[in-house]
């Protein structure tokens, strides 16, 4: 099971909090899913802040705030300082978006933050790119979780560059990584599992779902599986045949 | 005067921050920022609001 500065979560499924149809199928999905980490955000009160904390009160899962919507390192710090306080945490998921098409992380705002906010005793889980010198900035700046994305936030199309995640992982073995963003089907949470990695993350796949709560099962068992066979040392690849067969004792017909 | 709370412009008579969020009936679990920075909780009742203030609340939602 995943730990994340220094605590281990039940579940290597991390699941978002926006976007369901209704609170109750909200709650529902939780439930399937398993998760042991639920992303929240904060946003101008107008009226539904303090059902929703009642309501994620109830999940009994661990929470991770997101700064999501900030374009600078000032508004993400802001932010972080806010909802430490909002949500009794320390552990801040730290977006610095950089493109509002592709809602691509701004990596050079993100080590600043990052910085910053680990100096001020926050354990920063950073929302980056899958680039290789940008995470051991963010190591140097004091984090202790990388979270590259997969594709674009609610793109659904899965891992875009697996061999730059796989590349992550085997440059950062004893760190925790986590793909965030993109995941669209079960079948692209357990690839993630399989290259190694300790969690996933997502919202839109679930949420936007037909039925959520039973994509938040097929997730759940998906990432069971991916993680499985990753402890399970899968095979070697091989661009020919190998014949699974004994050759030896084959009858001359 | 004139101060901004939640990027609505308004009226107000309030010499502090507490007091600021309590005209506007803000309450419950929030954070506040004055200007951009941070105001925690137990420095609302000290802090200060002038002529031009902007007063961002925020409070628990849903995220990704």
């Amino acid at each position: 099971m995943p730990v994340f500065y220094g605590t281990t979560i039940d579940s290597p499924l991390m699941l978002g909090t926006a976007g369901y149809p209704s609170p109750k199928i909200l709650a529902d999905a939780f439930a399937r899913s398993g998760a042991g980490v639920a992303t929240v955000s904060l946003r101008r009160e107008s009226g539904g802040g303090q059902d929703f904390w009642a309501l994620i009160q109830s999940l009994g899962v661990v929470l991770l705030p997101n700064t999501a919507g900030c374009h600078t390192a000032r508004e993400a710090v802001t932010t972080a300082q806010m909802a430490r306080e909002v949500f009794g945490t320390d552990w801040i998921k730290l977006e610095v978006i950089g493109n509002t098409d592709t809602l691509q992380p701004d990596v050079f705002g993100l080590v600043e933050a990052a910085r910053i906010l680990s100096a001020e005793g926050f354990k920063v889980f950073p929302y980056c790119t899958e680039d290789l010198v940008v995470c051991e900035r963010l190591l140097d700046a004091g984090c202790q979780v990388l979270m590259p994305w997969g594709a674009p936030i609610g793109s659904g199309l899965g891992l875009n560059n697996p061999h730059g995640l796989r590349a992550l992982r085997a440059a950062f073995p004893d760190v925790a990584l986590v793909v965030d963003a993109g995941i669209g089907l079960p079948s692209h949470a357990a690839a993630a599992m399989e290259m190694g990695f300790d969690a996933v993350l997502l919202n839109s796949a679930v949420a936007r779902a037909g039925d959520p709560a039973a994509m938040a099962g097929a997730m759940a068992a998906a990432i069971r599986a991916g993680r499985e066979a990753c402890l399970a040392d899968p095979m070697e690849r091989t661009d020919m045949a190998i014949p699974s067969t004994p050759v030896i004792g084959r009858a001359f017909l | 005067m004139r101060i901004t709370i939640n990027g609505t412009p308004q009226d107000s008579t309030a010499a502090t921050l507490a007091q600021a969020l309590a005209e506007a009936g803000l309450t419950g679990r929030i954070a506040t920022a004055l200007n951009g920075s941070f105001v925690p909780a137990t420095l609302r009742e000290t802090t200060p609001i002038r002529d031009g203030d902007a007063i961002e609340a925020l409070a628990p939602m849903q995220g990704g």
